[in-house]
């Protein structure tokens, strides 16, 4: 029934509709504080005698924040001296409609009890709501909002006191708009700004630097000056309205800002709503302070203004106010001109916390400081600090607050410090963050929904179970592998075919739906493996114990068995969950031996060999379809059991039983995918593959062109066969290199819920197969875990619940297991570059390369012993390059010194060490040996560590 | 960002209600006196005007008549001002045709048609005003019409919606919670006995989730009853005063 009968209405026009809602006043909404003896509430949020030492407000108090403050200063209302915090609703909701991110970041705050953060609905309180009077602007109309809350509260408060002992609590209004202040002030309430307040605080002296540095001093007056030169570096942002009236009427495109990894002054607009379209925006005043990954409203240049890319690595050095631009070539290729646009506005920021270190400075008093981020990406951000000396060779984290039209970098505040630069935790602990990878330590919530150990199978599991103990089942993996998720058997049956089974780790019989565990896992995603680390996606108990199908135990497993010819025609499917116990748990090296050693016979070698010959067979079968194989390197690092430096690498090495078990995987997951789609349409979790446009090949058909070889891209088998018969004699690399570049054309596999999409588009292309899913590595990716759930209620093995079947929460699943699946691949990258500098610390090193890219001022140059990708720079940063002997030709993209021309594919031998000179920013340098060029080689070191490189066995 | 925050950490929703309350239910009886009976009922911004004419004889379609019982004739209609969009709306609509079969077996379900054989009975039902719930609206307004002209019915029938948005079950949702796209029930049932008279579903809801919407809609009928109970109840007495005073 209804509490409160009072109602008024609310008319809001749009067009022609006119929308009426109802909106209830209550007088059931409490205060939440512990002090007021006048509401009957069972658990008051905000404490009774709220104690925070300050010289500003030397008494009990709590405080009411306004929008910009809670969008602004969230990282000083997170810090845990900020506590009794009263957010009204019409701050949450602005919040939430302005930052999704701060939003979140408030809600953790009010879900945290030490906070005392209360959440007071005042819209829908009878004494609190407030009618918006005609002609108020929506800013002044929520200012009003704030302060009659604020006064209520004072008054509520004074008149509901508990009794006479307690202290008077009053509530103290932070608002950093002066008007609003004054206001308040004259109404007889207490306000003042954050940074008043932060700063009259005792003993959290590190509160200040985290105040974020907007509207100090920042105005909307178009006649804004460089504080150091007087002059207006940016355009103006257009405001929001203009661009949205703008966008609709096509004059301006809404796209995601994408900055140039390689050129701080290039950047691409990736169009909302058209993937493949991408504008190209140079130089300053046209990137107008957009920070990578904003969205932004752009216009259109006329099309005698495109540009083309400078093809210039470039990466911002001075630290001056000026905005001089180096010359990135006059676009007299015109033909190369693509097209070009200037961005207008910013409909959209999605700044994060970024890791760095701070640029040294000149003048040991000064708080004014720049900061480098980690991400090269992202510009350099001035901040404001005292404590700058503690804090060089530091990692740190800073926020961007603001980029003002006069100041040429954006500004920003400290949030913390992670620890010294070059140490391998810390390091580690910035790719972790900057790769938004949450690596937590698991909360106790979660490890409650471990099984209890010693943990046994009991009766009741094997009476629904098949029991499958006795068949030989024996599972491959990598060396040293303890979350082992697959096992394989192979028995001939009597009628002459065979039964092949490939057994996954039944990890959904432990992870129940909607538990902390399964909350925890659906976030993380996946397992994320680092060269020294890796980040599980599930406690270790089930991970490396109870979960992964190790030798001679008994475990739970999920069992995809199949009745094959022995052409590997498959004659039957079926599903069960059963109970096995693996013979053996071999590395690819081992299994590789036993199918060798012909003296063996024992049912789990024959059973290896038979896997092996009808893996080659379905192999075959694959290619022929138009699979591709595509080429990376991966390398392995030899850790040094007690520093963890490493101490050698190694490229791995593949074998034909790598092959083998990947063959069966593919079976599995493509046979569990038919299945999950036949019986649940619109709600399967699946994976596909989109083909790439074909403007991404463009790089490849030029690279196979410059060495007279025919590229086709038509459709995957024509790529296959092309890249098959792309061999060079002499050049055994050459073909690598192409698959290496055919790879970086590829678009990138997506999981989806296959009610969202045409069937057409379900296509994975770089398997060739219309259907596909994951389902075999359920311990490490979370994606398997849904799978799984979907096949045990196809098989009537468990339950459905609500969030299986809703396929708008399955595609917002996809979503975030699609961005962490990124983010552990680029992790993983990063850690390899990461151990790349620590193994090559301290050592200068030559040897073989290869020429992948030509730039206009440096070539990228590949390493296959290290697999890594090295920029040499032949110009100087600023691309004038009157000192370089080389002569860049775009048309034939080489670059020529005198005798010697470089160009794509050619064998060059440099030389690798670390650049130390620059302790902030440590990164490897490679310079050139081979071909000598007089002037700019570096002569060889001693011959005894360069013999030749060995020639890796192309695979086809 | 996301679209509309249908239901607050707080537990408010958009309109300030929260999840298991009624909006506020205002009714009228006998507003017209042509006919035989009449009511007009507000849910919120829902707002729906019934009239009942019969027991009488059948006059179109003697092929109707039924020789153990009345026969009952629904129509629904939407007056064209009923919604943001001003459109006109033709009566036969696929719509309007599903809602008055509803309404008729509703409706031949709770009255006591036994008593009135050879005879029909008329409620037409319009919609002046829809802000979600319009079943719900007919339901309880044609309830209180048919009280109003006398025709004994085994019991009240009331309505109510209960849908499943944000994990949470909601009672008689608006408009607005409506367009959230969540799956919504819609129940008459007969509240003293607890039997239900029809139950429509709009799109798929998983059958863990089912239970406990049912239940805050059987709840929500209850309600609904006390307030069309009390409504009678004044109605009478004031009727009664009237002819006492006359
Ligand atoms: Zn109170």
């Amino acid at each position: 029934m209804l509490k409160s009968k009072t109602f008024v209405k609310k008319t809001r026009k749009g067009g022609v509709l006119k929308v009426v809602r109802e909106h209830y006043l209550r007088d059931d909404i409490w205060c939440g504080s512990a002090a007021c003896g006048g509401c009957p509430q069972d658990r008051p949020v905000l404490e009774a005698e709220p104690e925070i030492d300050s010289t500003l407000c030397g008494f009990p108090h709590y405080l009411i924040p306004d929008t910009n403050v809670v969008l602004h200063q969230m990282d000083v209302l997170a810090d845990s001296a900020i506590r009794n915090v009263i957010i009204l609703q019409t701050v949450q909701q602005e919040v939430r409609h302005r930052s999704g991110t701060t939003y979140q970041r408030l809600r953790d705050q009010s879900n945290n009890a030490d906070k005392h953060f209360y959440v007071f609905t005042n819209e829908h309180h009878r004494e609190t709501y407030t009618e918006r009077e005609q002609g108020e602007s929506s800013n002044d109309y929520n200012d009003r909002v704030i302060r009659v809350a604020t006064r209520w509260y004072n008054k509520h408060l004074q008149e509901n006191r508990k009794d006479g002992d307690t202290p008077k609590v009053k509530v103290v209004l932070l608002t950093n708009d002066r008007e609003n202040r004054e206001k308040a002030q004259k109404e007889g309430l207490l306000a003042y700004t954050v940074h008043q307040y932060v700063k009259a605080l005792k003993g959290n002296p590190e509160l200040v630097d985290r105040l974020a540095q907007v509207d100090m001093g920042e105005s909307t007056d178009s006649d804004i000056k460089n504080e150091a030169t007087g002059r207006v570096l940016f355009p103006e942002h257009l405001p929001l309205s203009q661009l949205q009236t703008g966008i609709k009427s096509g004059r301006y495109l809404q796209g995601s800002f994408m900055a140039s990894r390689e050129n701080y002054l290039e950047a691409n607009v990736l169009v909302h709503g058209d993937d493949s379209r991408s504008i190209f925006i140079q130089g300053h005043a046209h990137l107008n302070r957009a920070v990578n990954e904003d969205v932004v409203a752009i216009e259109m240049l006329p099309e005698d203004q495109w540009k083309c890319p400078s093809s210039m690595v470039l990466q911002d050095k001075d630290g001056d106010e000026e905005t001089s631009e180096p010359d990135l070539g006059s676009p007299k290729g015109r033909s190369n001109a693509i097209p070009s646009g200037r961005v207008v506005g910013v409909i959209k920021r999605n700044w994060r916390p970024y890791c760095g270190v701070l640029q040294p400075s000149g003048i040991k008093e000064a708080t004014r400081h720049l900061f480098m981020p980690a991400e090269r990406k992202i510009p350099k951000i001035r901040i404001e600090t005292r404590q700058a000396e503690s804090l060089q060779g530091q990692r740190i984290v800073v926020s961007i607050d603001g980029w003002p039209r006069n100041s040429r970098y954006p500004k920003g505040h400290f949030v913390r410090k992670l620890g010294e630069v070059g140490d391998k935790d810390t390091e580690n602990e910035v790719l972790l963050l900057e790769h938004d990878v949450p690596h937590q330590p698991f909360s106790q919530a979660v490890l409650n929904c471990l099984p209890s150990t010693p943990w046994g199978i009991t009766k009741e599991d094997l009476a629904c179970r098949e029991d499958l103990r006795d068949i030989p089942i024996c599972s491959v993996d990598p060396p040293g592998c303890t979350d082992i998720d697959d096992a394989l058997h192979y028995v001939e049956k009597p009628n002459g075919n065979i039964e092949v089974g490939v057994h996954i780790a039944d990890v959904t019989h432990f992870i129940r739906p909607n538990t902390a565990l399964d909350q925890e896992a659906a976030n993380r995603g996946n397992t994320v493996y680092l060269c020294d680390k890796r980040i599980d996606m599930v406690p270790e108990l089930l991970s490396s114990n109870i979960c992964s199908l190790r030798g001679k135990e008994e475990r739970f497993a999920f069992s995809c068995i199949w009745e094959m010819t022995k052409d590997a025609d498959i004659v039957s499917t079926r599903f069960c969950k059963s109970v096995i116990c693996s013979k053996a748990a071999l590395t690819y090296a081992e299994a590789q031996m036993m199918i060798d050693d012909k003296n063996r016979n024992d049912p789990v070698t024959v059973g290896l060999r038979g896997l092996n010959a009808l893996a080659k067979i379905l192999k075959k079968r694959r290619i022929d379809a138009g699979a591709l194989t595509l080429a990376s390197i991966e390398v392995r690092f030899h850790v040094d059991s007690e520093t963890h430096d490493p101490i050698d690498l190694e490229t791995k090495e593949l074998r034909e039983t790598n092959s083998m078990v990947e063959e069966f995987m593919l079976l599995a997951n493509i046979s569990v995918a038919k299945k999950i789609l036949s019986d649940f349409p619109s709600c399967a979790m699946l994976r596909r593959h989109p083909q790439p446009p074909p403007s991404n090949y463009d790089i490849l058909i030029k690279a196979g062109k410059s060495k007279g070889v025919d590229i086709e891209t038509d459709t995957s088998k024509a790529l296959a066969v092309s890249l098959d018969q792309a061999t060079i004699p002499g050049h055994p690399y050459f073909n690598t290199l192409l698959r290496i570049i055919s790879t970086r054309c590829m678009m990138q596999a997506l999981y989806f819920c296959s009610g969202t999409l045409p069937e057409s588009d379900y296509f994975h292309y770089g398997l060739a197969t219309p259907i596909y899913t994951h389902f075999t590595s359920p311990i490490r990716r979370y994606s398997d875990i849904i799978v799984h759930r979907l096949l045990a209620v196809c098989i009537n093995a468990d339950k459905s619940y609500p969030d299986l079947l809703d396929k708008y929460k399955s595609q917002a699943l996809c979503n975030n297991l699609n961005f962490r699946h990124k983010m552990a691949q680029y992790a993983g990258r990063a850690s390899v570059e990461l151990h790349t500098q620590l193994f090559f610390k301290n050592k200068v090193t030559e040897e073989e390369g290869f020429v992948l890219f030509v730039r206009k001022n440096a070539v990228q140059v590949l390493i296959p012993k290290f697999g890594f990708e090295g920029t040499i720079f032949l110009k100087s940063q600023d691309g004038r390059g009157e000192d370089s002997p080389f002569v860049f030709n775009e048309e034939e993209s080489s670059q020529t010194a005198g005798e010697v021309k470089l160009r794509m594919f050619d064998r060059v031998v440099v030389q690798i060490t670390v650049e130390t000179s620059h302790i902030q920013h440590q990164k490897l340098r490679i310079r050139l040996v081979k071909p000598q060029v007089p002037g700019f080689t570096v002569p060889p070191v001693d011959t005894s560590n360069s013999a030749e490189p060995p020639v890796k066995k192309v695979k086809t | 960002m996301a679209g509309l925050e249908i239901i607050s950490d707080q537990g408010y929703r958009i309109d300030g209600r929260r999840s298991s309350e009624l909006r506020k239910v205002c009714a009228r009886m006998g507003v017209f006196t042509q006919a035989d009976g009449s009511a007009y009922i507000e849910q919120g911004n829902t707002k729906a005007l019934a009239t009942v004419y019969g027991p009488h004889e059948v006059r179109k379609g003697r092929g109707k008549i039924q020789h153990d019982r009345a026969v009952v004739n629904c129509q629904f209609s939407m007056a064209t001002f009923s919604t943001g969009e001003r459109k006109s709306r033709p009566k036969g609509d696929r719509r309007s045709q599903e809602m008055s079969m509803h309404l008729r077996q509703t409706f031949e379900a709770v009255i006591v048609t036994e008593l009135f054989p050879r005879s029909q009975i008329d409620i037409y039902v319009q919609i002046l005003q829809a802000d979600g719930g319009n079943y719900c609206a007919c339901v309880n307004a044609a309830t209180l019409a048919v009280i109003d002209a006398g025709i004994p019915m085994k019991d009240y029938v009331c309505a109510c919606t209960a849908g499943f948005i944000q994990d949470s079950p909601l009672l008689d949702i608006s408009y607005v919670e409506e367009s959230a796209g969540a799956p919504f029930l819609t129940v008459a049932m007969m509240p003293k006995s607890e039997q239900i008279v029809l139950l429509e579903m709009n799109s798929r809801l998983h059958a863990d989730n089912m239970e406990k919407v049912l239940d805050l809609a059987t709840q929500g009928c209850k309600d609904v009853f006390a307030v069309l109970d009390r409504h009678v109840r004044d109605h009478v007495s004031e009727s009664h005063a009237l002819m006492t005073a006359s």
